[in-house]
């Protein structure tokens, strides 16, 4: 997969979940893993850390 | 009996579950809240199974979602009797103080006026922190006056949540305080977080470092006492304090996180779970 801020790589691993969150090797941007319509695996750029998140 | 978990990102933790279901031959099903739309009126939500395990990050959407799921006669673990508790640091305060469970002295106030006034009666320096809220975000510790004015102020601009002034005695401990993870009623790991230099909190998600603590007699009393307070058996992550008369419990938090523990303690944290799920009769 490639970085959709810098180009670089972004590394999915084989046992990737959806919902997994992945960064780019080069710049460090984060991505969330989804599956398309056809099922096949995408990132999309991670949310932002919400006020209620946590434990 | 069929087993599902909810998330909104797949952290570590998520992840680890997963994989623990697998290796046992349980299909855990993985259900993205974000993907969700339930119409109330259904009378069944068949894709949960009997029990669901709650790992939203979003403490909001899981206790609604929480909600829902229990009404439709699926059991959540944890239940929302239990994560509307454990969600709000006053609550939980409450609950261990009814209990008689060790826990800083606390005070409360709603107005920037009389947030000073109980600063001032629980001596500087005092911890404020919001009642909801995790990953120490927006705790701060008050060191004087001017320290104290300023903050409040900034609060009074803030979201009304944290216009509810939740005050603590800072408690004097090692630079570290505990975490013990606790499933069903049984405390199966325990590290000490360490505070990152420079940092007063000891929060893991916030540069801390985790040690091995050993699960003494004390710990696993007052982690009873502290679990039972908060609604019983169930998955938990119990903060304490090691203080010059014992342990207390600061928070019990709901949806714990075990990323940092499982290596530290080799206790396989996510099997014990899945393990504990399967016990669960409905």
């Amino acid at each position: 997969m490639k970085c959709l801020e810098c180009d670089g790589d972004v590394k999915v691993p084989e046992d990737v979940l959806e919902g997994e969150i992945v960064s780019c090797v080069d710049c460090g941007t984060s991505y969330e893993i989804f599956r398309d319509k056809s099922g096949s695996i995408q990132i999309k750029p991670a949310k932002v850390e919400g006020e209620d998140w946590g434990e | 009996m069929a087993l599902s978990l909810v998330f909104e990102v797949v952290r570590w933790e998520e992840k680890a579950i997963h994989a623990a279901a697998k290796k046992k031959g349980i299909d855990l099903q993985m259900i993205n809240i974000d993907t969700l739309s339930i119409d109330l009126e259904q009378d069944k939500l068949a894709q949960f199974g009997d029990i669901a395990l709650q790992r939203c990050l979003s403490y909001f959407k899981s206790i609604h979602l929480t909600a829902i799921l229990e009404s439709k006669g699926i059991q959540v673990l944890n239940p929302f009797r239990i994560a509307s508790i454990t969600g709000n640091k006053l609550y939980g305060t409450l609950a261990l103080l009814r209990a008689g469970v060790p826990t800083p002295k606390t005070m409360v106030s709603f107005t920037p006026e009389s947030a000073l006034s109980a600063i001032e009666d629980l001596g500087y320096p005092v911890v404020l922190k919001p009642t909801m809220g995790s990953w120490g975000r927006l705790v701060a510790s008050l060191s004087d006056r001017d320290a104290a004015t300023s903050v409040l102020e900034d609060r009074e601009q803030m979201f009304p949540i944290y216009r509810v002034y939740y005050l603590q005695e800072r408690v004097k401990r090692p630079p570290r305080d505990i975490r013990a993870i606790v499933i069903g009623d049984q405390v199966v790991a325990a590290i000490y977080r360490l505070s990152a230099p420079n940092d007063w909190k000891t929060n893991t998600a916030r540069g801390g470092k985790a040690q091995l603590c050993p699960i003494t007699k004390e710990l696993e009393d007052i982690c009873a006492k502290a679990v039972n307070a908060v609604g019983g058996d169930g998955l938990y992550g119990v903060d304490l304090m090691e203080t010059p008369n014992g342990l207390v419990v600061h928070e019990v938090n709901n949806t714990t996180e075990f990323k940092n523990t499982v290596p530290t303690t080799g206790v396989d944290i996510p099997s014990k779970i899945i393990d504990y799920l399967i016990t669960l009769k409905k």
